[in-house]
């Protein structure tokens, strides 16, 4: 028989409450296991002391994480005026792609062949090519630096992929809002700018998300051509101290940054999967 | 006949690996027994290894590592060589080497990890401009005004920070190539290079640059002195000492010296 | 007075004449109903006529001047020929307001501030006034066809189009978006419907046009249409539209 109970619940709510509790207590007795055969298991190993020692040494770490964290610092910067001219750049070669008027048809191959380029050369060899070439070519300082040649190699690489994203968001826009829009009496332009951007550019909000945490990190590749951002300095202590956990730090410090981002990345994209259905 | 033949070529095999064994102090503690293996850079570098072909035995390096293979008992034929990161060689576990020989820097905290044999050269840092800072004065204040680079994985880099200590940020590259494109493009004015790679650098590499000044070895807080590295603990260490020791009492080790390296007396010392 | 006048209208679909030579004259402030099957020709008519589609051969007046020359801006006579889709077609992004405000801005060259007033009129008028400030995903399917109606009619144009608005709607919502029609039809706009709605057509049409095939095969008064159809395939459409 069906009786209401004190606390005012359904029989239906106080079964899923019941059921909660357990799932809670399952999940974490079994996350409890997994550590603690990793913290006993681990150590048993003949090798730990040396690895322990290699890239787990507190001595070490204390001693260069404070420079890291400077260090770290450049990276922040070069990503900070890297990420804007990525976004505006990869946005003009979306819509260089998609012009239609036959004068701008070399625009049109233009994008269509920097897109290919720059998506098909490995980034590394576009850093050291505008990187060292470009300034080689006989720039006056502080015109050849490599913060600005780097940057513009990242910056080039990253718009390539970029663009492409915003064209998929582009794509993404029901044709049935052109229609709408042209019937009222806009021009293409206009209905480029008012009703398709602005939808695309939100449709691919969550995309981009992921490329800004990529760009965070190939930052890094900078290091090559000269700036001494995180990945070198771990790289400089590495050396001098013979151990590798100055990179363990960098580790550390990167993914403060990015587990987060790449959490809001993920939240926004489940969002969007909702509001699709 | 023919089994005669196989009989006595046993026993010659038998008896010369024993007299190995009895008379070297590498018997039975190598990689292979009876073969000494060595790691090279990759690429190797001019003047330490030339044409990157250390088995040529051409390059002071290469020559050192033969010489050393020699006194410890190993025929040429029986030297192997390997490269390696110096990443590789200081990771933890087991090694693919014997001997490492690339220009390492015998430090303290290099020395908890792995070890080094005694010195076989002592090489003096020296400043490498570029064309357009070829006519800077070699001292010290003058030098500090540059923008300067280095190798990011070398003893150049504290030596840099501490006695030069430059007004603007080194730039630090992976490795000499990168270094040498960083002069040419004029992003940088100077680099910090061990002696001989620098006036190598100079002659071969970066038209216009110029070696400006060294270091006298005892200024720097790091004595860059060059080991061959080893595995922490290897049982090879004590006889590769011996047979360093051996080749400088023998004036052998500077014999190489002079024949590889060139003369770096004509470098006026930074004050 | 002739306001909308096609003559011979041909639109091809690959080899497939979607409208086959249709002629059709619409008098200022008539209500014309097309009606017909699903794949006729009505929507594609109602595309062509507001230059969405560019016709193969014959010619489209509004005025009595040719709209349908190759090579026309069509954003002038966009400007003048309102259109209304089933799928309403809101702006997501932008409020009903912003939704009815933004062709006249962009087109019309006005500011936000003369709109304002003029549009919510509008609003008022049609019953969405409280809806002016929310977003498409607010309102109903019914609310939102009917800010659809504000969004063109903003733009003061002279002729209505309607392409079946009501049929992606649940039953008990297109009594609201057919009395916005009855309105306009009072306040003596032009307009042109494809529809569905056989009662509403018969109620409230000046003239029923059954397209068959890409062409019209019959057209007339509601009475006549409904009362007496000539042809069998009229008839037969008939029986299965009005079971």
């Amino acid at each position: 028989m069906f009786r209401p109970s004190a606390t005012g619940l359904t029989r239906r709510e106080r079964y899923e409450a019941q059921q909660r509790r357990r799932a809670l207590i399952v999940a974490s007795a079994s996350t409890a296991g997994v550590v603690a055969a990793l913290v006993v298991l681990v150590p048993l190993a003949p090798g730990w002391d040396k690895v322990r020692n290699s890239f787990f040494n507190a001595e070490v770490f204390a001693k260069s994480f404070p420079k890291l964290l400077e260090a770290f610092w450049v990276n922040v910067m070069i990503f900070a005026w890297c990420a804007p001219a990525i976004a505006v750049l990869g946005l003009l070669i979306a819509l260089a792609r998609d012009v239609k008027s036959p004068a701008l048809f070399p625009l049109r191959i233009f994008g269509a062949a920097f897109t290919d380029i720059f998506r098909g050369v490995p980034v590394i060899l576009t850093v050291y090519l505008i990187g060292f070439g470009i300034p080689g070519l006989g720039l006056p300082r502080p015109w050849n630096s490599p913060y600005i040649w780097g940057s513009l190699a990242l910056i080039l690489t990253y718009s390539a992929y970029v663009a492409e994203i915003f064209r998929a968001g582009i794509d993404s826009v029901h044709h049935s809002q052109r229609a709408a829009a042209l019937s009222l009496g806009l021009s293409e332009r206009q209905v480029m700018r008012d009703v398709v951007l602005p939808q695309a550019v939100r449709n691919v909000v969550p995309s981009q998300m992921n490329m800004l945490i990529a760009l965070q990190k190939d930052v890094s590749l900078l290091s090559f051509i000269g700036p001494v951002e995180i990945f070198r300095q771990a790289g400089v202590f590495k050396s001098l101290l013979a151990n590798f956990t100055p990179y363990v730090g960098a580790a550390l410090i990167f993914l403060v940054v990015t587990i987060p981002a790449t959490r809001y990345a993920d939240h926004l994209m489940a969002r969007q999967m909702r509001d699709r259905r | 006949m023919s089994k005669m033949l196989a009989f006595a070529l046993s026993v010659c095999a038998i008896t010369t690996t024993a007299a190995f064994a009895d008379g070297h102090c590498a018997a039975g503690k190598t990689l292979t027994d009876g073969k000494l293996t060595i790691a090279t850079g990759n690429p190797a570098y001019f003047p330490w290894v030339l044409d990157d072909a250390p088995e040529a035995g051409k390059g002071f390096e290469a020559a050192v590592a033969f010489a050393v293979a020699a006194e410890m008992g190993f025929a040429a034929e029986d030297v192997v060589w390997v490269r390696s990161s110096f990443d590789e060689a200081i990771q933890p576990g087991a090694k693919n080497f014997d001997l490492n020989i690339q220009q390492y820097s015998i430090t303290a905290e290099r020395d908890q990890v792995v070890d080094f044999s005694e010195p076989y050269y002592t090489a003096p840092m020296a400043v490498l401009v570029g064309a357009n800072a070829a006519d800077t004065p070699a001292t010290l204040e003058a030098l500090r005004a540059l923008k300067w680079g280095a190798v990011g994985t070398t003893t150049a880099v504290p030596k840099l920070a501490n006695v030069i200590a430059p007004q603007s940020d080194p730039l630090l590259y992976g490795d000499n190539a990168d270094v040498n494109a960083a002069i040419t493009a004029n992003q940088i004015d100077a680099a910090l290079f061990d002696l001989p790679t620098a006036l190598f650098l100079s002659a071969v590499m970066i038209e216009g640059s110029k070696v400006i000044g060294q270091f006298a070895p005892d200024q720097s807080d790091n004595p860059d002195q060059f080991g061959m590295l080893m595995e922490e603990g290897s049982p090879l260490k004590p006889c590769v000492d011996d047979a360093l020791a051996a080749l400088k009492a023998s004036g052998a080790l500077a014999g190489i010296e002079a024949e590889w390296l060139q003369d770096t007396t004509g470098v006026p010392l930074i004050e | 007075m002739e306001k909308l006048v096609l003559e011979g209208v041909v639109k091809r679909f690959g080899n497939k004449a979607v409208c086959d030579g249709i002629d059709l004259v619409v008098k200022a402030g008539q209500m014309v109903c097309l009606i017909g099957a699903s794949g006729a020709g009505k929507s594609t008519l109602l595309r062509c006529v507001n230059l969405l589609e560019p016709i193969e051969d014959g010619a489209i007046y509004l005025d009595g001047e040719d709209i349908s020359v190759p090579g026309l801006n069509p954003q002038n006579v966009r400007a003048r020929i309102g259109m209304v889709f089933q799928s309403y077609n809101l702006f997501p992004h932008m409020t009903a307001l912003d939704n009815a405000m933004l062709a006249p801005r962009r087109v019309h060259g006005r500011t936000r501030g003369e709109l304002v007033p003029e549009v919510s009129e509008l609003f008022e008028r049609f019953g969405l006034s409280e809806h002016m400030a929310q977003y498409p995903d607010q309102l109903s399917g019914g609310q939102q066809q009917r800010v659809a109606i504000v969004r063109a009619l903003a733009m003061r144009p002279e002729v209505m189009l309607f392409d079946e608005i009501t049929s992606a709607l649940d039953p008990q919502l297109v009594g609201e978006v057919l009395d916005v029609l009855v309105t306009l039809k009072h306040q003596g706009m032009t307009m042109v419907l494809a529809t569905h709605e056989m009662g509403f057509a018969a109620e409230a049409a000046d003239k029923v046009c059954f397209l068959h095939n890409g062409r019209v095969l019959e057209e007339g008064t509601p009475q006549d249409m409904f009362g007496a159809p000539k042809k069998p395939e009229t008839r037969a459409f008939l029986a299965r539209a009005l079971k």
